[in-house]
């Protein structure tokens, strides 16, 4: 399987099951896919009207050279690989702590609630937390690296247990021979000197929720008595990350049907200091006003198009940044095995509420059908795991055949479930927004080649 | 070659040889939590 598309200057093609990508002239551009089926003979006499015969030979010679190395044309390998990943045994290597399940701020869109995930407000206890840690260093097998999320509502509102849970899991490292990653997602409401220093010493990653420009982000998420956070927040985030010194961090916005043009926000942040830019599309029922609609696709499609010509550019000027939805390995990046299994959630990702309840992921949380067990007892729910489990790119009729199928490994089970119904089954509107954005971080990888 | 320029050297059929350490980051705790961005993640061998 091929996809090819142009990128500015750019003719490009990728081989979708060797993973190669390839820069062709026109000649080769017009060839590709019919090269896969017709003779030389043939195609020399069906485009002898529009190139040399001689460029038709080279190539197509050059054509076939790539398929004889694998590069070019490769069968699916993969499919059979399927049966022995699911024989895989269950191995539990990262969990998303909601340890707040409160909020000061009142996002419009969040889809917690206000924090409370179709439940009662909360949080989590230092017993219940323990008890996550416990539970994760049992099931996790022989992986090192343990990933732990500090999530909610908003964590830095439950602090003080965060910091002991953290204290709790370190304390554990050496007789468990695992490495513990924490990450923090928080609005920034909270932020203080003391907490900076505290998660720039303690947090691998955080993550800071900010939408860009001011009106825009106001919009969606006032504080819970209707005044913007803008203007709190941002002189803590630039502090936070001033003082990080270098270590992983994310400004991570969401973007809704009121700012298509959400390339502007992406500029407005990377312009207020930040260097590690995510903003991502809303991801809500279609009755909602700001849901996204299948009719802004094309819009919003041109929106990444100049956001990516926009970092080409800085790039070339020396001044680029890091857009979290274009990074892009092309010399390595996941194993297939990664790429075959998706983002794990209800397998080897689980949520923990603050009464220690298992979910899928963060996105599941509250739904009692989706409830996997505890952190005492463990996932209690096997029938629930095993659909996880099964859910892979090749359980997916319409992914099989998707070009982008490596690139985002089958999607999002809760984006599935919340427009289908069903984990097994994909969000279409997500689904044209990936593919655009895998089309533009390759294509800012040509540019950049083409003009070294 | 004159037509063609091969913009990686990435392997996916060598990578189903060797890979599935599983030590990599889980992609919804890195910065999406709402999209699944599997692609991007980087490999820990």
């Amino acid at each position: 399987m091929i996809h090819k598309f142009k990128f500015e200057n750019s003719n490009i093609v990728m081989d979708i099951h060797s993973g190669s990508i390839h820069l062709l002239d026109d000649v080769a551009y017009t060839l590709v896919e019919e090269a896969e089926t017709l003779s030389k003979e043939e195609l020399m006499l069906k485009y002898a009207g529009q190139f040399e015969k001689e460029q038709i030979e080279e190539a197509y010679e050059e054509l076939m050279s790539l398929k004889e190395q694998q590069m070019l044309y490769t069968p699916d390998l993969y499919e059979e690989f399927v049966p022995a990943f699911l024989e895989r045994e269950p191995v539990v290597k990262a969990l998303c702590l909601h340890v707040a399940h409160d909020c000061n701020l009142a996002c419009q869109y969040c889809f917690a609630g206000e924090g409370e995930y179709h439940g009662e407000r909360g949080m989590m206890s230092f017993e219940v937390g323990k008890n996550a840690i416990d539970f994760i260093i049992q099931n996790s097998k022989h992986r090192k690296n343990i990933e732990i999320d500090f999530f909610g509502g908003e964590p830095l509102m439950n602090f003080e247990v965060v910091k002991q849970i953290v204290e709790y899991a370190r304390s554990r490292e050496a007789e468990s021979g695992k490495t513990f990653r924490f990450t923090m997602t928080t609005n920034g409401v909270l932020l203080n000197d003391e907490i900076i220093d505290y998660l720039n010493a303690n947090m691998y990653n955080v993550v800071l929720s900010l939408d860009g420009r001011p009106e825009v982000n106001d919009r969606m998420r006032p504080t819970c008595n209707g005044k913007g956070s803008y203007e709190v927040i941002l002189p803590k985030f630039k502090k936070l990350v001033e003082k990080r010194q270098g270590k992983q961090y994310y400004v991570r916005g969401t973007f809704t049907r009121h700012n298509l043009d959400f390339a502007e926000d992406v500029k407005h942040i990377h312009e207020a200091g930040f260097d590690e830019v995510s903003v991502e599309p809303v991801v809500a029922p279609t009755t909602m006003n700001y849901a996204l609609q299948q009719e802004d696709v094309s819009q919003l499609c041109k929106e990444y198009e100049t956001l990516a010509k926009h970092m080409v550019k800085l790039t070339k000027q020396g001044k680029g940044f890091n857009f979290f939805h274009f990074m892009i390995d092309l010399e390595g990046g996941p194993c297939v095995h990664k790429r075959l299994a998706g983002c794990g959630s209800g397998t080897e990702y689980l949520a923990v509420t603050p009464d220690g309840d298992l979910y899928p992921c963060h996105q599941f949380v509250g739904l009692p059908e989706f409830k996997m067990g505890d952190v005492k007892q463990g996932i209690t729910n096997l029938e629930k795991r095993a659909e996880f489990e099964k859910c892979n790119v090749y359980s997916k009729e319409m992914c099989k055949s998707c070009w982008a199928k490596f690139q985002c490994s089958g999607g999002c089970a809760a984006n599935s479930y919340n427009f289908h119904g069903t984990i097994n089954s994909v969000y279409e509107i997500g689904c044209a927004l990936q593919k655009k954005r895998i089309e533009c971080a390759v294509g800012i990888k040509a540019e950049l080649l083409e003009s070294e | 070659m004159k037509h063609i320029k091969t913009l990686n050297t990435k392997n996916l059929p060598c990578s189903a040889k060797k890979g599935g350490c599983g030590e990599c980051q889980t992609s919804c705790q890195s910065a999406c939590k709402t999209s699944c961005t599997v692609g991007n993640q980087a490999c820990e061998k």
